[in-house]
């Protein structure tokens, strides 16, 4: 679960970890109050979207008044912020972040993720902050350095300290940088992370160390034990389909195609799209309605599925193993009959009581096309969503 | 032969109490030699009950020291799912098998890093299981699907593998053994570790090896095929299609910074001679054709 750079950064803050004093503003007049509150004569007015990029789609702007803080505000909020994380058509900016200005001296870059490798959480940190860390991982992968985390001992001292050192932070600061891997540590860990990134980390003039972003993204099965990070959700970040497919324990991602498909298994559901690509189709979702599922649960993997104005046809994968296939042919012909099917359906399914799946699909009188095997499903579909 | 369990393991089932536990534990005693396979249950505080016959222990080590069961399959709610491992490895079992989906990954870190020196192998979570065809099978795959034979299948997805097993078995190719590996981040045994295995088993002739989008392990694991493996290896990997970013249902299906991508992980093992295929529906053709080819 993502959430946003205020958010991130009042965790920062609990775990000791400095960040500019700022003010969460959900309009351009609190954004101006906010400003006058904080004092000095320097503002960044910052978009809170959960996409990265920001600055770059123009959702960042210094100002140097109040007035020009207004005039940032009111041209940051509302916008369709654009950025290489958001799609086309953005995402609409409903919350700011106005801080004070920082005297930035060096920018450098600090990440931290769940490394499947060393089975560890590894620290990556760069003298090339405020940069795509991607493209300095490809270009210049010499100037990443990376710790992998021994959870027994944790962030050390030393090994911090010699992590700073490496990125280029003056020995004056290396104290204050110690604090920030150490704190960044403790909040990856404790709030259960699976990546965290300070982008840029910014050492200022005055030889203070202190993260002038912050991003999380939170182990969604970690947070029944975490009210505290369940509260950041922001559900206007998220795709209204994926909310409520969750709300029914499906596991649902939009795509930009136009052949839905419903499957059991996350492999065998990524699979199907791959064959329906395959076979000269788009798909359209990814979808996977889980080992359990119940009649009712399909047919709201139906009514989702069908919200897509671009859809041209549905196919369902099903193998059944725990799940009867007897039971997904029942769970579909009432889904249909109650949803109003407005596209060609293909059915393929396969596994425990398939023939009688298959005889409860025949006797009920609907038009849904039968697929023989995974191929021949997904060839049929391609075919009927193209009309012939 | 097979590889890991065969019909002379003795298993005991930790959560075996509960509802998914008792489900399965069902079905995995009504499969092959599944009733003299499975005898011990644990749950903390039920020990001196029974379900269906199997006693029920408090701990691991009671129940092993009492059937002289040493592998264990864990269907205990995620919450409690990492401690159930690490109560198994403390016992110092042979093998553990845990099916439970959604543990935090955080406690994953943990668990691997206490079975760091210790010889107990781990496979899952969030996996189906393993099954050796006719003898035995532990997990939650439909057992009727497979067939006895000399190919072995490993898989980071359940349905995927079934999909595998099924296109093998209609063509008339049986299983070895089958092996579900899980689909999260933090996990056991890997691809490599279980093709290892079906190199030096002298009843496995070919494997079938399906990967997922995310991480790097097929790539290391194509890289040791290319170097080791005696057998030819089928190899399809799920999620050409998927978006960079998104998470596709498994906590590990992820493609991120430009790492784990489909078409990278099918060239890496295109390179190391692996026959791959880019269709889901051709796993158990190319095998046949790999096979009648004497290749």
């Amino acid at each position: 679960m993502k959430i946003h750079e205020y958010q991130g950064k009042e965790i920062l803050r609990q775990f000791g970890v400095p960040t500019p004093r700022g003010v969460a503003c959900f309009s351009v007049d609190e954004a101006v109050a906010a400003a006058e509150v904080l004092g000095g004569a320097l503002w960044v007015v910052k978009a809170q979207i959960h996409a990265g990029g920001r600055g770059k789609g123009g959702g960042v702007k210094v100002a140097r008044s109040l007035d020009e803080v207004r005039q940032a505000a009111g041209q940051i909020l509302g916008m369709h912020l654009v950025t290489h994380q958001t799609g086309a058509d953005g995402q609409v900016v409903r919350r700011l972040l106005v801080e004070e200005g920082a005297q930035i001296a060096r920018e450098f870059y600090l990440g931290m993720v769940v490394d499947r490798d060393s089975q560890r959480v590894a620290l990556l940190a760069s003298s090339e902050g405020g940069m795509e860390v991607e493209e300095v991982a490809k270009n210049t992968p010499e100037k990443i350095h990376t710790l992998r985390i021994d959870p027994a001992l944790g962030l050390v001292d030393t090994e911090a300290a010699e992590v700073a050192r490496r990125i280029g932070i003056p020995e004056d600061s290396i104290v204050r940088a110690v604090t920030v891997l150490q704190g960044l540590y403790r909040a990856f860990v404790e709030k259960e992370a699976m990546l965290a990134e300070i982008n840029p980390l910014v050492l200022t003039a005055d030889g203070r160390v202190i993260g002038l972003d912050a991003k999380f993204n939170f182990d969604s099965n970690a947070l029944f034990r975490h009210p505290e990070i369940t509260a950041y959700r922001d559900l206007d970040e998220e795709d209204p389909a994926e909310i409520e497919a969750s709300k029914f324990d499906l596991s649902y991602i939009s795509l930009d195609g136009d052949i839905a498909c419903l499957v059991n298994g996350a492999g065998l559901a990524m699979a199907t799209m791959d064959i329906i690509k395959l076979y000269g189709g788009n798909p359209a979702n990814f979808l996977d309605v889980g080992g359990g599922a119940t009649r009712e649960k399909v047919t709201e993997a139906f009514k989702l599925m069908l919200k897509n104005p671009n859809l041209k046809a549905i196919l369902v994968n099903i193998f059944g193993g725990i799940m009867k296939c007897d039971v997904i042919a029942e769970g579909i012909v009432a889904a249909v009959r109650e949803v109003h099917l407005s596209v060609p359906l293909v059915v393929r399914l396969e596994g425990t009581n398939v023939d009688l799946g298959k005889k409860i699909l025949a006797d009920s009188g609907l038009p849904i096309i039968s697929g023989a095997d995974m191929a021949d499903a997904a060839q049929k579909v391609v075919a009927a969503a193209r009309g012939e | 032969m097979s590889i890991l369990i065969d019909k002379n393991t003795r298993v005991m089932t930790q959560g075996m109490t509960g509802k998914v536990g008792q489900f399965h534990t069902l079905g995995c005693l009504g499969y092959a030699n599944g009733a003299n396979c499975f005898v011990a249950g644990v749950t903390p505080n039920k020990g001196g009950q029974n379900f269906e016959g199997v006693p029920i222990y408090n701990s691991v080590l009671e129940a092993k020291q009492q059937t002289g069961a040493t592998v264990s399959v864990i269907y205990v709610p995620p919450a409690y799912a990492a401690a159930a491992i690490d109560e198994a490895v403390e016992a110092d079992l042979d093998l553990v098998i845990c099916i439970t989906e959604g543990i935090p990954v955080h406690d994953m870190i943990r668990t691997r890093d206490k079975m760091k020196g210790k010889r107990t192998l781990l496979i899952g979570p969030n996996c189906p299981g393993l099954i050796t065809p006719d003898e035995i099978k532990i997990g939650i795959m439909p057992g009727h699907i497979h067939k006895k034979g000399r190919i072995g299948v490993v898989s980071r997805s359940g349905t995927l593998t079934y999909e595998a097993v099924g296109q093998l078995s209609a063509l008339g190719l049986g299983q070895s053994s089958c092996v579900g590996i899980g689909g999260d981040p933090i996990n056991g045994m890997k691809h490599v570790d279980i093709l290892r295995l079906f190199n030096e088993d002298p009843e496995t002739d070919a494997v079938i090896m399906v990967g997922e989008i995310g991480g790097s392990d097929e790539e290391a694991c194509a890289r040791w095929i290319k170097d080791n493996m005696k057998k030819p290896v089928v190899g399809f990997i799920a999620g050409i299609t998927a978006p960079a970013g998104k998470r596709m249902g498994h906590a590990g299906a992820i493609i991120s910074g430009g790492q784990g991508g489909a078409d990278t992980k099918l060239a890496v093992m295109e390179e190391c001679g692996i026959h791959i295929t880019r269709n889901p529906a051709d796993m158990g053709r190319v095998m046949k054709k790999i096979l009648g080819s004497g290749k």
